[in-house]
């Protein structure tokens, strides 16, 4: 109704100014944004990266084949309820509704997982919330893209494996995971556990209890049981305290490993020196040399328009990594508009095709200005995470560098587990999965 | 003049014991009732029904419950919200386990199930009062939202620990989109508001009140504080888990053992402090200003300062500014916004002729 009255009202104003103000299309898209709160760091850092790539495709080519990308933030201070509120609120702005939900928030992305399908929003889950909704049988509107919890557990082990020299030597080594205490950092278990049945490593499971700043009895556990690798599953002040405690304690940072979760400069800069030689995976890198951000500093913050106010950040882990949730939206965005009329504002539904049909191989990253800033993907209706490949950094104690190539998931492994999960979740809300042949 | 209860006589016992003794009342309430069963699902839209009203009576049933046990008899307490957080959990699990479950009937448990951990964990305001027993309560806080998270059983062994309401259905009818849940979270609430309005004037409430003003005087007088302490831990523990279980399955959804946590709890207190220490209408009052107003500053300071400042700027000063009015109003009335409600009432009773 809401909607309706105000494009009614929007043509009629339009219509009293003349007709010669033709009205350009516009793409909304709804930030459900946090800048406050103990995750403000990150919330701020991704959606101004976002927010200056979609600022920079509107200066640079005007937009998406003419249409204008329009944005509304709503701040969900990392708050379920919070998200919904924004959820619904954001549901049917812009002429054809939100066309996509990305709370950067597994609480959040939980809350609304049940209302995208019936709304035809498609949510997006870049390395965090549900895992099994990779398999896009079950879940046609949630996406977890490049990369999901169990893919990076076992690239992480196949980074231990690639220092050891070989999956072989991993044969009696001891590994300990410290992991946050909740759900998250639960993700963690099945697969290392799978992968310790299979290589013969030992793994020990340390729980910190959030917010993580107490940990001294497990890092006297790590001392007791001298592992060989420590695995840093963290989220906010638990990373640098673990860095901290792990240079007190005489672990060697060179043997500590951490999520995508751990590895941005406020994970690291906090600790100071203690810090140094700490490697953490990545589904993006840091920098600024690349053509994407520099197209970002020539149009957007030339002009004084960039939507950071510390510009020092830009080039900076979580900032790269809004950059790469610009980026996929836009080409998802573009890839529908193939399919669906170019030029036009799309649905969220007509969305929801373009990132399940996402083609961003290394010549099309090359066109994008960013080759290796994140890994090519692919995706389809079977497989809504489109790549699994991560990036490992280290701490050189003044930035990130690239350690690694591109390290694969084992896929065979957790794609078991992912459609085993999701065919689980179907069978417990009745919902039929979708025949994949079917889909065009 | 418009309050003035003079002229209605009261002739009989059931007369005399109504929720509601004065006619005036009894229409607003009857009023209020009707507008929002009646009214409100045919104009409001989905926004309204699903992000702010439903939340809204969710937090005002939790604030209820609450305001039994710290309002009415007295004892502090910080974990309402993990009381919320069983009462999901409950509902969810006897909805899973036993075939055929309605959906009432598992949310009652649900309450049940929290009433009895409520009980557990008032045990120790037995021998501990005032700030010692608000810490008492903060260990159920975080062991039960510990405990949800290590017993895969409560999550069904979901991988991430997270539960996922079941489909409700009343006799053959689904309960799907935003009126029907809103018109069932209303019948909910609506009951236990009254079940409680009436509750709280009973030999229950009295015992409660007694306890709450000198716990030393009520035992003299009679009233065993074992029992009354447990009672009130018992009820109010209840309204938490029906609140919990409405929570996960009329608005979220989806929900995780985190999101019951330590910060929903101090929200729930800020209701019950906002709305009115010891009142049912004063809880309603105080959820809604608790959800309402973060909202509707997000929605009028970006509109009010537009482009002027960074979206960073706009999200702190909203904290600022919430804080800001809750210590307002905290100067302003102190006894909640129940309080200013009586003030106006007394007024009104002498308007437009105050000597």
């Amino acid at each position: 109704m809401n909607l309706k009255k105000t494009v009614i009202l929007g043509a009629a104003v339009a219509g009293l100014l003349g007709s010669s103000m033709a009205i350009a299309a516009e793409q909304f898209i709804g930030l459900p944004s946090y800048r406050v709160g103990p995750y403000a760091a990150g919330g701020s850092g991704i959606y101004g990266g976002w927010i200056d790539y979609m600022q920079m495709i509107n200066e640079r080519d005007g937009g998406i084949n003419g249409v204008k990308l329009a944005w509304e933030e709503c701040e969900t201070e990392y708050n379920n309820a919070r998200g919904v509120e924004c959820y619904e609120r954001l549901k049917e702005k812009g002429e054809t509704g939100n066309s996509v939900f990305q709370p950067l928030s597994t609480g959040i992305t939980y809350s609304v997982l049940d209302k995208v399908a019936k709304d035809k929003i498609p949510l997006v889950t870049m390395g965090y919330g549900r895992t099994d909704a990779a398999d896009g049988r079950v879940f046609p509107y949630v996406f977890p893209l490049i990369t999901t919890y169990w893919s990076q557990a076992t690239t992480m082990v196949k980074y231990i494996a690639g220092k050891e020299g070989g999956t072989d030597k991993l044969k009696g080594k001891k590994i300990a995971l410290l992991y946050h205490d909740s759900a998250y950092g639960k993700e963690s278990h099945a697969v290392l556990e799978k992968m310790a049945e299979r290589y013969g490593y030992e793994l020990t499971k340390l729980a910190v209890a959030h917010p993580g700043n107490e940990q001294q009895s497990q890092w006297l556990q790590i001392r007791q049981l001298r592992p060989d690798w420590v695995i840093l599953w963290g989220w906010g002040v638990m990373n640098p305290t673990a860095l901290k405690s792990a240079a007190k304690t005489g672990f060697s940072r060179e043997k500590m490993v951490g999520v995508w979760w751990s590895g941005a400069e406020e994970d690291t800069v906090p600790a100071g020196s203690a810090a140094k030689g700490f490697t953490a995976a990545g589904y993006n890198v840091a920098g600024a040399d690349y053509p994407v951000i520099k197209d970002i500093e020539k149009f957007v913050y030339a002009k004084g328009h960039g939507n950071m106010e510390d510009k020092s950040r830009i080039g900076s882990v979580y900032y790269n990594r809004g950059v790469v949730h610009g980026l996929i939206t836009v080409e998802a965005i573009r890839k529908a508009q193939e399919k669906y009329g170019k030029g036009k504002a799309l649905t969220g539904e007509q969305v929801r095709w373009g990132f399940e049909n996402l083609d961003m191989d290394d010549k099309r990253l090359g066109e994008l200005g960013a080759t290796g800033f994140l890994p090519p993907l692919k995706t389809s209706c079977m497989d809504h995470e489109g790549s699994g490949k991560v990036k490992y950094q280290q701490w050189d104690g003044n930035k990130w560098n690239v350690v690694t190539d591109w390290i694969d998931a084992d896929k065979e492994m957790v794609r078991g587990m992912i459609e085993e999960s999701a065919a689980a979740y179907a069978k417990e809300k009745g919902i039929t999965p979708r025949d994949c042949s079917k889909e065009m | 003049m418009l309050y003035r209860e003079a002229g209605q006589f009261k002739a009989s016992y059931e007369a005399d014991q109504q929720i509601f003794p004065i006619l005036q009342d009894r229409i607003g309430v009857m009023l209020l009732i009707g507008f929002f069963a009646l009214a409100v699902p045919l104009f409001a839209d989905q926004y309204w029904l699903k992000a702010i009203l439903i939340p809204v009576l969710i937090f005002s049933l939790a604030a209820i419950g609450l305001n039994i046990l710290t309002g009415y008899a007295g004892q502090l307490s910080l974990g309402s919200a993990a009381f919320m957080a069983v009462g999901a959990f409950g509902a969810y699990n006897f909805m899973l386990r036993i075939d055929g479950m309605p959906f009432l009937v598992a949310i009652l448990l649900g309450g049940l199930c929290a009433a009895l951990v409520g009980v557990m964990f008032g045990l120790p305001s037995l021998r501990i009062k005032g700030f010692y027993l608000a810490v008492a309560t903060l260990a159920a806080q975080f062991f039960i939202v510990w405990a949800l998270v290590k017993i895969e059983w409560f999550s069904n062994y979901s991988s991430s620990g997270v539960i996922t309401a079941q489909q409700i259905e009343i006799l053959g009818f689904a309960f799907e989109g935003p009126q029907s849940k809103y018109l069932l979270t209303l019948f909910v609430v609506v009951m236990m508001a009254l079940a409680a309005k009436n509750m709280v004037r009973s030999t229950t409430g009295r015992s409660w009140m007694a306890v709450r003003d000198m716990d030393v005087a009520a035992e003299v007088i009679g009233i065993r504080l074992m029992r009354t302490k447990l009672t009130a831990f018992a009820v109010s523990s209840f309204y938490c888990g029906v609140a919990g279980a409405l929570y996960a399955y009329t608005y979220i959804g989806t929900v995780e053992p985190e999101g019951f946590n330590l910060d929903l709890s101090f929200k729930i207190l800020f209701m019950i402090i906002i709305g009115g220490v010891g009142s049912i209408m004063g809880s309603f009052l105080g959820a809604a200003f608790i959800v309402l107003l973060p909202i509707a500053l997000d929605v009028f300071v970006p509109m009010l300062l537009g482009d002027l400042v960074s979206s960073s700027f706009v999200s702190n000063l909203q904290l600022i500014v919430f804080g800001g009015l809750i210590v307002f109003f905290l100067i302003v009335e102190p006894h909640g916004l129940a309080r200013l409600w009586q003030i106006g009432k007394e007024k009104l009773r002498l308007w437009p002729f105050p000597h």
